[in-house]
């Protein structure tokens, strides 16, 4: 039997400590405290494994990676497994030590995130004020060392009418590439849905922006620009398609096709403690689950998309329908389509930021899966 | 004219083991190119410019220059356009 084409990318979330609050964090809502974390020596044997399997590229993520002290001992052994090396970082706390370090160690690129093309804006949503001038500053340095830069930021209501200025900003620090993302509403994105969501107009007007900055820029810049399913007529190929691309790892160890996966119930994630990169991605059940098109409903198993959006988003199915195994209710085909522009319908709420959650008096370090 | 084509910031072009193919890396973006496009990237090294490859190409194929042009406008148009050289 031939196995399933290897995946392209590693994606490893190495802690999710970090300096920022961001209240649309991609993180599940439940954070994994420092003590659970991987150490060394486990992230390094999944890096290699993964090299062997045909992973080509990895993605250095959290959290915040420059949390994790061995960040520029991992980013080494990633390149010398002749790995492409991506970092995504807040940026504030990258100095020129650490710029200077993460070079010798052999980075190919660092993504670069923004909350704001303003600077009041940006501490707010973080959290944290003097980043958005911290964050300038981790910019130069990644421009000075000659390493390619890209610029995220992140769309919402608040900031959707200053996309055109978010491009602007990034082609002035120098930026090879933008991703200009409206905010994907999992997890801490979805708690504060409706004090996020743009409306449609707010959508139109910062898809014109992007599609004027491309054509201004063309051969100079790159723009990646990704919009929020609740305008939307068809669903996304939510990464590529269920395990079809992508390996995410959480920092405790736990695999899983997409960082929201664990929403979902009834699955038990493989841990990298004691299951191989290879049995992960070809025979895991968490993986080979929703992989492909025999899992489809109706109407997804009989759309000629089905192969374009491979049924959406199974993580969106479960947490907007409470059944995952539905079509995705981004699509105008789904019998539950209405949910959506319920959602547009809500009232804004106040934001909740993104926190750990204090544990309470006595209580221990939650216990390693063994 | 001719321009003297190179990857762009941040790309590798490379064999892979696995897969048995050449790939071309990015920041967050991976090609794979056809057959065609991998002998025309492996001319692309910052010192040849497009009138050479066309030349080395059109020699080592037996084949006529200005077909050979258009493939290699063609194909480096589009990688420039996605970021992934530099004209």
């Amino acid at each position: 039997m031939s196995l399933f084409p290897p995946p392209l990318g590693l994606i490893l979330e190495l802690t999710h400590r970090c300096p920022l609050q961001c209240p649309y964090c991609s993180n599940p809502l439940e954070l994994e405290r420092a003590s659970t974390e991987l150490d060394t020596q486990s992230w390094k044997r999944v890096l290699d494994e993964a090299a062997e399997i045909g992973v080509l590229q990895v993605h250095f993520t959290g959290g915040e990676p420059m949390s994790r002290r061995d960040l520029v001992e991992l980013v080494a052994h990633a390149a010398s497994r002749g790995l492409y090396t991506n970092i995504i970082t807040s940026g504030v706390t990258l100095d020129d030590r650490m710029m200077a370090a993460l070079m010798q160690a052999g980075v190919d690129h660092i993504q670069l995130s923004f909350q704001d093309v303003d600077a009041a804006a940006n501490d707010f949503l973080g959290g944290s004020p003097g980043a958005f001038a911290k964050k300038q500053l981790a910019a130069a340095r990644i421009r000075g060392a000659g390493l390619p830069l890209t610029l995220n930021f992140v769309v919402h209501r608040d900031n959707a009418d200053r996309v055109a200025r978010m491009i602007e900003m990034a082609e002035a620090l120098g930026a090879d590439r933008t991703e200009i993302a409206h905010v994907q509403y999992y997890g801490w994105g979805l708690v504060n849905r409706a004090a996020l969501l743009p409306s449609r107009a707010q959508l139109v007007a910062s898809t014109l922006a992007v599609e004027e900055a491309r054509a201004r820029l063309s051969g100079r810049m790159v723009i990646d620009y990704v919009v929020p399913d609740y305008h939307a007529e068809r669903p996304k190929a939510c990464m590529g398609g269920w395990a079809r691309r992508f390996i995410n790892i959480s920092p405790s160890g736990r695999a899983m096709p997409c960082h929201a996966a664990e929403t979902l119930p009834g699955f038990t994630f493989p841990s990298v403690r004691d299951t191989s990169i290879a049995d992960i991605w070809h025979r895991s059940d968490a993986f080979l689950r929703f992989r492909g098109t025999e899992w489809m409903p109706e109407p997804c198993q009989s759309c000629d998309r089905k192969e374009v959006d491979w049924g959406g988003c199974r993580c969106q199915a479960f947490a907007l329908l409470g059944d995952m195994n539905a079509t995705d209710p981004a699509c105008a085909l789904s019998p539950r389509h209405e949910v959506m522009q319920a959602a547009l319908d809500e009232t804004p709420n106040e934001f909740t930021f993104r926190r750990m959650k204090k544990p309470a008096a006595g209580e221990l370090a939650p216990p390693e899966p063994v | 004219m001719s321009v003297v084509p190179r990857l762009g910031n941040g790309h590798k072009f490379r064999f892979d083991q696995v897969r048995q193919a050449w790939v071309l890396l990015g920041p967050e973006r991976l090609f794979m190119p056809d057959e065609h496009a991998v002998e025309i990237l492996k001319l692309v090294d910052g010192v040849r410019s497009t009138d050479a490859i066309v030349d080395d190409l059109a020699s080592r194929y037996n084949a006529p220059p200005e077909a050979i042009r258009a493939d290699v406008d063609t194909m480096l148009a589009d990688l420039a356009a996605r970021g992934a050289v530099k004209l």
